[in-house]
């Protein structure tokens, strides 16, 4: 079974993240990037399903240089290769556009059994790529699995919601979203890092992909950060002196604020 | 010059998170418990740890000296219990059997040592012997085609852990021409009749480090559990030490850097007379002097490794690994000391509570002047090196 795993480099958030100031677009460039800790979850399903039978995992990324990075993580988990889409002409895309760029790297990829990406990325966290993607590429859209199976033709999943867990089943080929509870993501091996260095990366640019530059970036977004402000600093909560009566007073807290 | 390559960088950041990730969140409870967190071993080994200069054949990675020195160095900055199961594993468990055993002895007890399914321990201190390491008296005899080993060692690192399968340990085999001991190394099997494992020493430090005394009365194995050549024991042993001075040089480094970065996160935060407590330069440079020392020791651990590393390919002489191992091992072990102290004066009344990671630092940092060779020992290799007179 060949998987291709969809993956984003995003700013750490452990570090202080930031827009640019200059046209609103997160800044990726200025802060240490890592692998989106969500899209670890797709490629440790995507390593476990090739490891239990056969076939290849390719990791895609759509991203500035630094985007390697991702891939590289990746491919140290035990990826087998991996494509970076990079032009200069994406900066600044929409999810409707990175849809785009996406697919058509699939396509040229080759025609998967799986696509497999994380439920959101941890920058934008919109959650809506998968839906387009698959709608783009014709395939069923199963997202937010927190279980997935593998049954000859077939792919099940279960998704939790807060009322129920539904069972979902589609034919392969599809494409499934993951949440993280599906697995625990393994850390890469020093054998996997030194693999990793040996494993080919594709570098492919619009034109490669038959994608017209107008049709992506800032300018083709059909949404547009229009302004941003940091958050202020957090205020002091308040304090509550117990004089026997500190119950009462929590309760008339947690009850003015419509906790209970 | 060395320097460390990307691969060498790119090991540290899975390093640091995988310390983060398991190790970081348990600690304190398990320093509190006292608890030895097998568990742990295994995922140690899946990350290749126990591996790295093992090779391929036997689960190993093939890799240099001085990745084995980053990964005890990371490891290290979270807790230095978990650096010194993995400096003790690889440097006193492995490596005898790496490179004095024979290819039997390597395919029984090497791929599951790497795998982290099993530790093993090496038992050279004795109760009376432990600067005076070839004072030892416990003695092993030839009967028939098994070993009986009769004697005692004294506060063997992962010899009493859950998976630890082996500990071998230096013996009396014989009295030579001159009348000096004969020692050799032989390797007890964890369970073997005659071996009692002591229950665990209650220590300063290292809470989370596995310490047993080992009794041996009447213990047999057989005759093929020599490790390397009769009589070759000590020699053997003292060969292996300047690798664990290295590694544990790299435990010390990650120490310092760990309480520069503690103190620097501490000092602009805590507020006194109204502002930071970084802001007075009887605080702020004694952290600048924690900058100095991390600095230095790095470069001293990283030079030692990559001279090793050299010897390994033939570059090098061993006595130039010897003396850059001691110094390193001196300074770092002692930088050490002096920056948990500093942290925790940095840290005022906090310093000295649980609740703060300098507290078990401060603890941990003591043995490492101590352990595979004093200060003093050290001192007097590096003296001798330089053609000073022995006693
Ligand atoms: C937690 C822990 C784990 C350990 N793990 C292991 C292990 O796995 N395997 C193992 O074999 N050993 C292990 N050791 C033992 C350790 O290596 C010894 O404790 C150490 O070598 C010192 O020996 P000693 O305790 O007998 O001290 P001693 O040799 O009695 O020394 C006492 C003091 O006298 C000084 N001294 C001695 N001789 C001289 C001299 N000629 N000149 C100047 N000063 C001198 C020493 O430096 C020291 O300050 C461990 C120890 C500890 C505490």
């Amino acid at each position: 079974m060949n998987i291709v795993v969809c993956v984003k480099y995003v700013p750490d958030a452990q570090s202080d993240r930031t827009f640019n100031e200059s046209d609103n677009t997160t800044d990726r460039v200025g802060v240490d990037g890592l692998l989106s800790e969500l899209d670890e979850y797709a490629v440790e399903e995507a390593l476990k399903l090739v490891e239990a039978g056969e076939g290849e995992v390719t990791v895609v990324t759509v991203g500035p240089d630094q985007a390697a990075d991702a891939l590289k993580k990746a491919l140290q988990m035990g990826a087998d290769k991996a494509v970076h889409v990079k032009d200069d002409a994406i900066h600044g895309s929409d999810a409707v556009a990175t849809s785009l760029v996406l697919a058509e790297a699939i396509k040229k990829i080759g025609s998967p059994d799986l696509v497999i990406t994380g439920m959101a990325s941890t920058d934008g966290t919109m959650s809506v790529v998968p839906a387009m993607l698959a709608e783009r590429l014709g395939l069923p859209q199963v997202t937010f699995a927190s279980e997935l199976s593998i049954d000859g033709s077939t792919v099940t999943i279960r998704r939790d919601g807060d009322a129920a867990s539904e069972t979902i089943v589609a034919t392969l080929p599809a494409l499934v979203s993951v949440t993280d509870q599906i697995n625990e993501p393994r850390f890469p091996s020093f054998k996997g890092i030194m693999a990793a260095k040996k494993k080919p990366v594709e570098e492919w640019a619009l034109a490669d992909l038959g994608v017209d530059a107008s049709q992506v970036g800032l300018e083709a977004a059909w949404s547009k950060v229009e302004s941003f402000t940091k958050r202020p600093p957090r205020e002091q909560g308040q304090i509550v002196t117990d004089d026997g009566d500190g119950g009462t007073k929590l309760a008339e807290f947690l009850y003015a604020q419509k906790f209970v | 010059m060395f320097e460390l390559s990307k691969d060498h960088e790119d090991f540290r950041r899975v390093v640091r998170d995988f310390a983060q990730a398991e190790v970081e969140p348990h600690i304190a409870q398990w320093t509190r418990e006292h608890h030895f967190p097998t568990d742990l071993v295994p995922k140690m080994g899946d990350l290749g740890l126990f591996g790295l200069v093992v090779p391929e054949e036997f689960g190993g990675a093939g890799a240099d000296f001085t990745s084995l020195c980053v990964a005890i160095e990371e490891l290290g900055r979270v807790d230095q219990s978990i650096g010194i199961t993995l400096s003790a594993g690889v440097g006193l468990g492995i490596n005898p059997i790496l490179t004095y055993g024979s290819q039997a002895q390597k395919e029984q007890w090497l791929p599951d040592l790497v795998a982290g399914r099993a530790l093993a321990g090496f038992g050279l201190t004795e109760p009376d012997a432990g600067s005076d390491a070839a004072a030892t008296r416990t003695k092993a005899r030839l009967d028939g085609d098994q070993w009986v080993v009769d004697g005692a060692k004294a506060f063997i690192t992962n010899s009493g852990t859950d998976i630890t399968s082996v500990v071998t340990v230096t013996a009396r085999t014989g009295t030579l021409d001159d009348g000096r001991p004969e020692i050799s190394a032989i390797m007890i099997p964890s369970g073997t009749t005659g071996f009692t494992v002591e229950p665990a020493y209650d220590k300063l430090g290292w809470h989370v480090s596995d310490t047993h005394g080992l009794t041996f009365a009447g213990c047999r194995v057989p005759a093929d559990n020599l490790l390397g050549e009769r009589g070759q024991g000590f020699k053997q042993f003292l060969k292996t030490l300047d690798d664990g001075r290295i590694a544990i040089s790299a435990l010390a480094l990650g120490c310092i850097e760990r309480m520069l970065a503690e103190t620097t996160a501490y000092a602009k935060t805590r507020t006194a007379f109204g502002r930071p407590i970084g802001v007075n330069q009887g605080v702020a440079f004694p952290i600048a002097d924690l900058a100095v020392m991390a600095e230095a020791a790095r470069n001293l651990t990283y030079k030692a490794a990559w001279l090793k590393d050299e010897h390994e390919a033939g570059r090098r002489t061993s006595s130039e690994v010897k003396q850059a191992a001691s110094i390193a091992k001196l300074y770092s072990t002692e930088a050490a000391n002096t920056a948990t102290r500093i942290a925790t004066q940095v840290f005022g009344g906090n310093g000295f509570m649980e609740e703060y990671p300098v507290a078990r630092f401060h603890r941990d940092a003591k043995i490492l002047e101590i352990g595979e060779g004093t200060s003093e020992v050290q001192r007097m290799v590096i003296a001798r090196h330089l053609g000073l007179p022995a006693a």
